[in-house]
């Protein structure tokens, strides 16, 4: 065990974890951030992305020990008042079906979002594609995030 | 309106208040969540159950229970609007609650079969409306007025010019006689039936708060990640745990039965200490092997069975008399579910009672099988569901339930059994394979006998022998065949016709061609038929039938596409709900990309239109994603693919724009988490035979070198 300093949502955190410990387990397990879902564990289905230094990444195959000093965002942190412009067009599409790879998809098209306010269709496919989704929300999904967009 | 007889029984009518407590917490976190800002904003001091679904506070706010497991198919939000709209509240200030698994007190509390809302449908508004005629009793009676003079609108109680709220005589309405009879409104009356509701739950989903299974944490509380046979057929001969006791974080190793649990209070170390584990296997019954089924029950086909499903008229015989015959054989492989949330299940069992809270479609089955699996009466027994991250079926059968039962009574500690990706792909309860070889005798070139041969696994029956064209073909004959396998299966969304109706209205367009046929017109004109003088017992409605496809062809502009789309045509009728789909393909090179999908649907009353437009794209969508890439196979018993990187789920550049088409009905609600999905593989496959000429016979399309946009 080892302890690892974390910047999580702005707020310093200290956790004693395995070294090779996906964040994915740490945030779940040691900090209570269950917001970030657990899918395959091999980044292949984007449920547990989060922000690393504003980039997407895939929680469960980042390990603790490769974090550093580098400032962690999740769904949780992603606005104050559940008001980011994804989540308001999240509410406004009525998204979710079974709602358990949603969490993944917003921390997802948030990044594309903040890289590129206003993505083609093309552009938005090609940055969703590592996100599944069985329950098949993908059009609203679409249709959330060009909405988001057009209020950029 | 129509006058029904109200059927409680006393256990449903337990007239509790609650002063403080529970009340003030309900209302706390829902006003710090999501308040709308026309909403009531004090906090109850007291909240009156009128019956078993629904309780009143003080302040006019209503909580509903929502009896039903929720996976997605939207009823948390779906069954609580209907008994609002018939206890007349603003649907602002309704709470809704998960219900306890309580038999007693709700129908039905089951997430299968596409029938919450149609079995709920009766139920949910008795309940509204005996409270509302409650809450119009004591309001009467405190006005000392007749109560058939009272109205009510919005969680008010009216009288000439004298108004209550519901709030202000919710304590008297809970000690009215519960009436023997109540008013059920018009449909025209419908003021939240009908209308768009958001998701209940879309705060807590879109802000990540710990709704579902995985998300359950409770005081010593620890995971259990268990190794189970790697291959059906297998059993544990003996294993060794040293390795797995080394990693750091692990607490303990328990067999049970042919399973081995690693426990550690970090889901990372159990992982690591299932990975660890040393087990040797020994076959205990047959390992069977794709290529092992596909030879059986393609043999199964040219068999004849000892009893058929259904037979009319003599088309053995007309077969033999026939100027020609056509016959295809349709494939389809077994299926996993692929719930995005992998299976898991919270147990805690002690001397004194046992608790259980996880994802679930069947709690009261579950249930009684803990109840037996632990030889404990159930009333010592909880069950409490969350909300499921996807269920397609695999959430009907408690296995993982029972696992924490089992280990949790061993270990002596609470447990979370989590299965990993790979767990929940490799143990799972398949779709069964399935094989259908269909043939029609023409003569004079219309279609004579109809002759149906299915080949299913562990299936007593592959087929809907009572649908279409059931009582459409003078000679009729449909015979299934069982092949049984130690390979669990089970309902996978629309079970059978998730595949049956793919090869029906593949074979029909087939067929119709052959005729000269418009694929439209063919099945229309066998409707009619089945109609004017149907053959046999007709167990389908035509009407509602011809209604969605003609529907469908007006709303995709069916035969009129322009230069370069080429339209497919199905239908189909499943969970009492009727479809009609156009599928539209355009060709990029020489390859086909599905653009668009027109779905028809009749589903009687539409209770909730935005949530039931998501469940019609997502049936679609997950339709089209197994019809292409969904494959799964055995060798020697071992599941050949055990995650994401192999198993190919469709993404969404992948998925096409569904238009969806409601039909306008007053009708009582039918099924409709389902029904979307059967018939679009069909469409799909018949629009790529148009564009391509190229037939699909087996699923995936993908291994047929089709590849979508």
């Amino acid at each position: 065990m080892a302890m690892y300093n974390l910047r999580i949502n702005g707020i310093s955190f200290q956790v004693d974890a395995e070294p090779d410990t996906p964040m994915l387990w740490v945030l779940r397990d040691n900090l209570n951030l269950m917001g970030t879902k657990y899918g395959c564990g091999i980044g292949q289905c984007g449920a547990c992305t989060v922000h690393l230094d504003g980039a997407a990444v895939r929680s469960c195959s980042l390990p603790v020990s490769r974090v550093g000093d580098k400032a962690i965002t999740t769904i949780e942190g992603l606005s104050e008042k559940a008001d980011h412009v994804l989540q308001l067009a999240w509410r406004e599409h009525d998204v979710p079906q079974c709602g358990y790879c949603q969490a993944g998809q917003i921390m997802n098209a948030a990044v594309l979002l903040s890289n590129n306010p206003k993505p083609s269709d093309q552009e938005i496919d090609h940055a969703m594609h590592g996100n599944l989704c069985r329950c098949g929300t993908y059009l609203k999904i679409k249709a959330a995030i060009k909405t988001a967009s057009s209020k950029l | 309106m129509s006058i029904i007889k109200t059927t409680y029984n006393r256990r449903s009518f337990l007239k509790v208040s609650l002063a403080g407590g529970g009340g003030l917490m309900l209302s706390f976190s829902w006003l710090a969540s999501c308040a709308p800002s026309e909403a009531i904003k004090e906090v109850p001091s007291a909240w009156f159950d009128l019956n078993a679904y629904l309780s009143i506070a003080n302040n006019g706010e209503v909580t509903i229970m929502s009896p039903n497991p929720e996976v997605g198919q939207n009823v948390k939000t779906s069954m609580p609007m209907i008994v609002a709209d018939e206890l007349d509240v603003d649907w602002k200030n309704v709470i809704v609650k998960q219900a306890p698994l309580n038999p007693e007190s709700f129908t039905r509390q089951v997430a299968g079969g596409s029938q919450s809302i149609r079995q709920g449908w009766h139920s949910l508004r008795m309940a509204g409306a005996t409270a509302r005629e409650m809450l119009k009793n004591a309001a009467a009676k405190k006005w000392n007025v007749n109560a058939s003079d009272c109205t009510t609108e919005n969680g008010y109680v009216i009288h000439g010019k004298d108004k209550l709220s519901y709030g202000e005589i919710a304590t008297m309405a809970a000690g009215m006689e519960v009436p023997a009879e109540v008013r059920l409104k018009d449909p025209s009356e419908f003021r939240i039936i009908g209308t768009d509701r958001r998701n209940v739950d879309i705060e807590g989903i879109i802000t990540g708060k710990p709704l579902f299974g995985l998300d359950t944490k409770k005081e010593g509380m620890q995971y259990a990640v268990v190794l189970r046979p790697p291959a059906f057929g297998l059993k544990l001969k003996s294993y060794d745990d040293t390795e797995s006791r080394k990693v750091n974080g692990v607490n303990d190793v328990i067999q049970f039965g042919n399973k081995i649990a690693v426990l550690s209070k970090s889901t990372w170390a159990a992982i690591k200490g299932q990975r660890a584990l040393k087990a040797q296997w020994e076959m205990d019954t047959m390992l069977e092997s794709t290529s092992y089924h596909d030879k059986t029950m393609r043999a199964m086909l040219d068999k004849k069975a000892s009893e058929p499903k259904r037979s009319d008229g003599d088309a053995r015989a007309q077969f033999a008399n026939a100027d020609s015959v056509i016959e295809k054989v349709y494939e389809a492989p077994f299926l996993p579910h692929n719930a995005m949330e992998p299976m898991n299940f919270y147990g805690n069992v002690t001397a004194e009672k046992a608790e259980f809270i996880g994802p679930i479609q069947t709690p009261e089955r579950t249930r009684s099988q803990i109840a037996e699996l632990l030889g404990r009466p159930e009333k010592e027994i909880t069950l409490e569901m969350t909300r499921m991250g996807g269920a397609f079926g695999r959430r009907l059968y408690g296995d993982f339930a029972l696992e924490a039962a089992a280990i949790s009574n061993l270990a002596k500690t609470p447990v979370l059994v989590v299965y990993t990706r790979e767990d929940d792909m490799t143990a799972g309860t398949y779709r069964p394979a399935a094989k259908y070889k269909f043939k029609a005798a023409i003569k004079k070139g219309e279609m004579v006998a109809y002759h149906l041969v299915a080949a299913g696994v562990n299936s007593d029956n592959a087929t809907r022998e009572h649908n279409f064209p059931a009582s459409a073909v003078a000679h009729y004959l449909v015979e299934s065949h069982n092949l049984e396998s130690n390979i669990t299966t089970g309902a996978w969304r629309a079970p059978i016709t998730n595949f049956l109706a793919y090869a029906e209205q593949s074979f029909f367009d087939e067929l119709a061609g052959e005729l000269g046929k418009d694929p439209v017109q063919f099945r229309l004109d066998l409707f009619a038929r089945a109609k004017e003088n149907p053959v046999g017992e007709l167990q389908y409605d035509v009407d509602k039938s011809i209604g969605v496809i003609k529907l469908a062809v007006e709303k995709s502009g069916w035969g009129n596409a322009p230069e370069g789309i080429y339209q497919g045509f199905s239908t189909y009728y499943s969970h009492n709900t009727y479809v009609a789909e156009v599928a539209e393909v355009l060709m990029q090179g020489n390859m086909p990309i599905v653009k668009r999908v027109v779905c028809a649907i009749d589903c009687g009353i539409v209770v909730n239109p935005i949530a039931a437009i998501n469940q019609v794209q997502g049936g679609v969508i997950d339709g089209i994603g197994h019809a292409m890439y969904g494959d799964f196979s055995f060798e020697n018993g071992q599941p050949q693919t055990k995650n994401f990187d192999k198993y190919r789920l469709i993404r969404m550049k992948e998925a096409p724009q569904v238009e969806v088409h409601f039909v306008k009905s007053d009708n009582d609600p039918t099924g409709l988490g389902e029904p979307a999905l059967p018939p679009v593989g069909a469409a799909v496959a018949n629009a790529i035979a148009r564009a391509t000429g190229k037939r699909l016979y087996k699923q995936p399309f993908i291994k047929e070198q089709i590849i979508l946009g």
